[in-house]
């Protein structure tokens, strides 16, 4: 079995139809079992089954008639399995969001034909844009409530286009279709002959995903030491870890940050065997030829290609508490297998996420996105974020609580 | 001398099932360095086995540094029992048995009138994770399970009580697992998450992973208990008017053997198990929990009391 995985992230706003999509993609691609279909029957009101049931959650959220936190949903078909994060669109909302885009190779944003492009699908795509999700599907729903109007799908794709322009999309796909009718999201639509692109599965089964990942700038986070220091590996050292980008070799000279030492690559380890290479996202122990000191947090990486080893971080946050981040608070941060406590120095700005524009702030409030200024206490190996998602990434975490507040995104280092 | 093994396929892509591998061996890594006391949950089942085997190659040629901890619950098939003490031996690793038949002597929980014991594992489960003083418990528990499990996170914060608030969980950003907690404070944690029922399968014949045989069909006793079948064996006897008779099932999913339901089916091999998987129509836990059939929210109540 040598499908691919792909993983996206739906987000739309309240009444766009994105649980009936989701209902949709799952039933049509015959991805709900009897039992499953058999509790939506009998809890649909009127004749169509009601397709959004099947993904409607918690018992606390039908108490309070809202959706609290990302599902994840799984189907597959012979090209492809699919792990969807299906993120709710009104309460926290940028924190669901920004969770279920931060490991998704595509995101689809929901836009009702009726509507258009409202604010919280700027926001949506914004976001999904900002974590650097690849590929980027805006699906408009409900056209036909719309009469299957080839103007208003092409109203609506001029609208799209002028706000993608503003963002960095690297892949913009725009799909008209009836959720609640399966037009145009497993079967191709009778309803518009005008409409020559894929529909929504043949391009989730198709989009080219192999080459979204980062081959080049060769990174290795030290999760572990493995050091069985057993009768028959009574001298064994090896380095645990996640291949976060590039490609390792054994052989391979490397360096070792932050010591800044440098050796080759004695043998890539696995439970069953030495492999020739290891790739993102491959789990491997890496041996190295000299004895060093090296130990979790640490980074391999090749002497010509290193991250910034640094302790002062710019950065785009979002942030997902109650409590405001304000210049002077401090945080726990956690960047790939290493902590650090961070002061904010600064907030340099908000954006706005409707007009894109820069706002003065003092602080950034719960779903506020802005431009934080850290000082680690210690350094942390950091490449921007728009080149390595893996390497750049990082999240903030309450001190006194321990709950994780904040998501950022390195921008450059200082 | 071992030979290097080729794993990329073209561009560099890893099949699903080798990132699914790579991903579970990440999360317990994390865990292990991170905290203090994990301990892996066991209960005989396929995931708590396909656990066992992906902690083995998480910290390859080193031994699983967690023990195991099984409830004991007093009404687990034999078979489970002792393919659990082979497993356990074969790893090398400690086990630790909570019972839950020693903790109704002692009090801690009564028995139920309808006599089942699933809902008393998580008294007994509690206890035993507090005397131990476990602050990390790995589950085999899938996403694609049960609706509350579809939103619960990879590392699942519970508060003192053993509890889970739906309503306040940490957001999971990227692969950057946050396991900090409070003295008395532990986390779930769920490798196989992402993994499916098929999936699972699919690894456990590429793998060659040995399975308790109630997992492959054969002849049984049963009894229909309200249009599910059930193995009469020790723990369940035939109610008044319920006639035992034999037909060829297996099981999907093993727990109590008074609570877990056999299929019926023909497979006596993992690539049938495969084929019969591929065209199911009803979800394993439908198929085969009595447990979970008695409300649309009975895993999420359970979850919130503590369960696994």
């Amino acid at each position: 079995m040598t499908r691919e995985l792909l993983r996206f992230a739906t987000a739309g706003s309240v009444d766009d139809g994105k649980s009936t999509l989701i209902g949709r993609l799952l039933h049509d691609s015959g991805s709900v079992a009897d039992d499953q279909l058999a509790a939506v029957e009998r809890a649909s009101r009127g004749e169509q089954v009601d397709l959004s049931l099947l993904t409607d959650g918690l018992r606390a959220e039908r108490e309070q008639g809202i959706t609290i936190d990302v599902a994840y949903r799984y189907f597959s078909t012979p090209r492809r399995s699919f792990v969807v994060a299906d993120t709710p669109g009104h309460l926290q909302y940028t924190r669901n969001m920004v969770t279920g885009a931060s490991t998704a190779d595509l995101a689809i944003v929901l836009v009702d034909a009726r509507k258009g492009l409202v604010e919280q699908s700027r926001r949506h795509a914004f976001v999904a844009t900002l974590l650097r999700v690849p590929h980027l599907v805006v699906a408009v729903n409900k056209m036909d409530l719309v009469d299957w109007s080839q103007d208003v799908f092409e109203r609506i794709r001029d609208d799209v286009e002028r706000f993608a322009a503003k963002l960095e999309v690297h892949d913009l796909t725009l799909v008209p279709v009836s959720a609640l009718q399966g037009d145009n999201v497993v079967e191709r639509s009778a309803h518009m002959p005008w409409y020559e692109g894929p529909t929504l599965l043949h391009h989730l089964e198709n989009v080219h995903v192999a080459g979204d990942r980062n081959l080049i700038d060769a990174r290795f986070p030290v999760q572990y030491v493995i050091r069985p220091q057993s009768a028959s590996h009574p001298d064994y050292r090896g380095y645990a870890g996640t291949v976060a980008s590039g490609v390792f070799k054994p052989g391979d000279e490397v360096l070792v940050l932050p010591s800044g030492l440098t050796t080759r690559i004695a043998a890539i380890d696995t439970a069953d065997g030495p492999v020739a290479e290891a790739f993102p996202p491959m789990a491997v122990t890496l041996r190295l030829e000299d004895d060093l000191d090296v130990s979790r947090g640490d980074l391999v990486c090749r002497p010509h290609n290193a991250p910034a080893v640094t302790q002062d971080l710019e950065a785009m946050v979002c942030w997902l508490s109650d409590r405001p981040l304000e210049p002077g608070r401090k945080l726990a941060l956690k960047h790939t297998t290493r902590w650090a406590r961070a002061v904010v120095k600064d907030v340099r700005y908000g954006v706005d996420v409707d007009t894109l524009h820069r706002r003065e702030v003092d602080g950034l409030a719960l779903n506020d996105i802005g431009r934080v200024v850290l000082r680690t206490t210690v350094p942390v190996l950091a490449d921007p974020y728009r080149r390595n998602r893996a390497t750049g990434g990082f999240v903030l975490v309450d001190e006194a609580t321990n709950v994780t507040v904040g998501a950022g995104m390195v921008v450059e280092h200082g | 001398m071992t030979t290097v093994r080729q794993v990329r396929g073209p561009e560099y892509r890893l099949s699903q099932l080798d990132v699914l591998e790579a991903e579970a061996v990440h999360i317990m890594r994390e865990v292990v360095a991170e905290l203090a006391r994990p301990v892996l949950l066991f209960s005989g089942g396929k995931d708590s086995i396909l656990l066992l085997h992906l902690a083995r190659k998480a910290f390859w040629p080193g031994r699983i540094p967690f023990p195991v901890l099984h409830v004991d619950t007093g009404h687990n098939f034999a078979e489970v029992l002792a393919f659990r003490d082979r497993l356990v031996a074969e790893f090398d690793v400690q086990l630790i048995v909570a019972s839950v038949p020693e903790a109704l002597a002692r009090g801690l929980v009564a028995e139920l009138p309808d006599g089942t014991r699933n809902r008393l594992q998580t008294p007994v489960l509690l206890d035993a994770l507090e005397k131990h003083r476990f602050d990390a418990a790995f589950g085999g528990a899938r996403r694609d399970e049960d609706k509350a499990r579809a939103k619960e996170r990879v590392f699942s914060f519970r508060d003192e009580f053993g509890q889970w608030d739906p309503r306040n969980q940490r957001p999971e950003l990227w692969s950057l697992y946050n396991g900090r907690v409070h003295l008395g404070e532990s986390i779930r944690v769920f490798p196989l998450s992402n993994w499916t029922e098929l999936d699972v399968w699919h690894y456990v014949l590429r793998e060659g992973i040995a399975l308790p045989e109630l997992y492959f069909a054969a002849e049984r006793e049963v009894v229909d208990r309200a249009g599910m079948l059930y193995a009469v064996g020790e723990v369940l006897r035939p109610r008044p008017g319920e006639e035992p008779f034999r037909t060829s099932v297996r099981y999907r999913t093993v727990g109590d053997a008074d609570l877990t339901a056999a299929v019926p089916s023909t497979a006596t091999t993992l690539e049938e198990i495969i084929a019969e998987t591929r065209v199911a129509r009803v979800t394993e836990r439908g198929a085969t929990r009595g447990d979970d059939r008695f409300s649309e929210a009975a895993m999420e109540d359970r979850k919130r009391e503590g369960y696994f």
